[in-house]
């Protein structure tokens, strides 16, 4: 059972994937796991062939626990002896995670079924075998509607607490925040950043593209924040056992507000080097995945640094929490039109509220602002990002 | 496509979006965006999928006239007849 979290303990096992006997390659998901963050899909990192199966679905195991055992892959005859599968010993939650270094995902596979992270909860409580359910959503994937209509067939409802999902996320959320407030000495820094050259260059880029290749700001955003990241390393990486160790790449968790409540901020890997439409095509995916199910264990593990954006219905001014052991998250407000002084007059500008919650372990204010002022230059030529 | 065909598809669209949405839950006059929990993204999807299904392209400058059921309906009826 991987850690899938700074303050995961344990997680019950709802799907296998795979069976005895299947060959599996590194970056296959052999199964589901339920989390205080929902759903996780669980990857292996060998390849092999699955020689055990240690834990039966519906089992809540601590994490560390043997899930399978896979036997090496022929490749490498030398390699025989069983490997186990997402061993980790338990550790307290300021040790340093492992399991962070966890090798890219593959694509995400269409195939496996698809169910929402209310809709197995509620498949759970009822005792319901998702497997021989037929989804109505997107997909096929499988609501909360169908849980309940199949649940009238099968079975009396029971009376059984509803939102006990968000409540277990809520929890997830108050031990990583509390752990960061308890050991993380923040430091805050703000700016505001005119957004007229982003947006003209947007809407310009916009206008010339089907709906489905349109970008949204918050994809600037996020490239302008990777990107600058290039100037100050020191704000991308974690802070583990007393030293900071740098990312091994810029991977940006993007924070994805749930509906109905709970936050989760997987990662968009390699966010300063991918292309825009990319970025946005990986954005829509996480943000799809994030509230129907399907989110990757390495997915929550890997970022490096968060973002946060709370789009056009949010707060002006976000000044955020980082997310142990990471060592900053940097926050955009909703874009807002206010006087600005352009040489020597006033004009209506879109602005947008720019801000830096960084780690005082690692960093100071000083070069905090030079990476605020970093993301503000980038932002002022669109057309680079 | 009639104003009552579109109005149902606009619905069914969202809650391809909000899995969880309850497509009765929205009045006519409400903003789809409050009613749905519908952010950028969302809103950006639901236009994507608008123009799969209808072919009507709505360009960016439009998406204010979406934002709710009756002027959704008027603008894309509009559209669809132009």
């Amino acid at each position: 059972m991987p850690a899938l979290g700074a303050d995961m303990e344990a997680g019950t096992l709802v799907q296998w994937c795979v069976k005895l006997g299947d060959r599996v390659k590194s970056g296959d998901v052999i199964a589901v796991v339920e989390t205080q963050k929902g759903a996780i899909e669980v990857e292996v990192f060998v390849d092999g062939v699955v020689s055990n199966i240690l834990v039966p679905v519906g089992e809540r195991v601590p994490v560390g626990t043997v899930l399978a055992r896979i036997d090496g892959a022929g490749e490498m005859p030398a390699a025989a002896e069983p490997v186990a599968v997402a061993t980790r010993t338990p550790t307290p939650p300021r040790a340093a995670p492992e399991v962070r270094r966890a090798k890219p995902e593959a694509a995400p596979q269409a195939s496996r079924q698809k169910v929402t992270p209310v809709a197995r909860r509620r498949a759970a409580e009822l005792h319901l075998d998702l497997t021989v359910l037929k989804g109505s959503g997107v997909e096929g994937s499988i609501r909360l509607a169908d849980v309940e209509a199949a649940a009238l067939i099968q079975t009396p409802p029971p009376t059984v607490k509803k939102g006990l999902d968000l409540a277990e996320m809520r929890k997830a959320i108050a031990a990583a925040m509390s752990r960061s407030k308890r050991e993380i000495p923040h430091y805050y820094l703000s700016d505001t950043v005119d957004l007229h050259a982003a947006l003209a260059w947007l809407e310009h880029f916009n206008a010339e593209r089907p709906p489905i290749e349109r970008i949204l700001p918050a994809v600037l955003f996020l490239k302008a924040a990777a990107l600058a990241l290039h100037e100050q390393p020191k704000l991308n990486g974690f802070y583990e056992n007393g030293a900071f160790v740098p990312g091994d790449g810029v991977h940006v968790g993007w924070a994805i507000a749930l509906r109905g409540g709970g936050l989760i901020a997987p990662a968009i890997r390699e966010a300063d080097k991918k292309p825009l439409a990319e970025l946005m095509a990986a954005m829509r995916d996480l943000v799809e995945r994030s509230r129907r199910g399907g989110l990757r264990g390495s997915e929550l593990t890997s970022p490096t640094v968060t973002v946060t954006n709370v789009g056009d219905r949010g707060a002006e001014t976000v000044t955020g929490v980082i997310y142990p052991p990471q060592v900053a998250l940097v926050g955009f407000g909703r874009v807002v039109v206010r006087p600005w002084v352009v040489e020597d007059r006033i004009e209506g500008r879109p602005v947008v509220s720019l801000s830096l919650a960084a780690d005082h372990r690692v960093t100071d204010g000083h070069l905090g602002g030079l990476y605020l002022a970093a993301i503000a230059r980038l932002l002022q030529e669109p057309e680079k990002l | 496509m009639t104003n009552e065909e579109l109005r149902s598809l606009i619905l069914e669209l969202i809650c391809e979006i909000a899995p969880e949405a309850d497509p009765a839950s929205a009045g006519d006059r409400d903003d789809l965006r409050e009613t749905f929990d519908l952010d950028s993204m969302d809103f950006a999807n639901l236009v994507a999928a608008i123009h799969k299904r209808t072919k009507i392209d709505v360009p960016e400058a439009d998406y204010n006239k979406l934002y709710t059921l009756e002027n959704a309906v008027a603008y894309l009826s509009a559209k669809a007849h132009a």
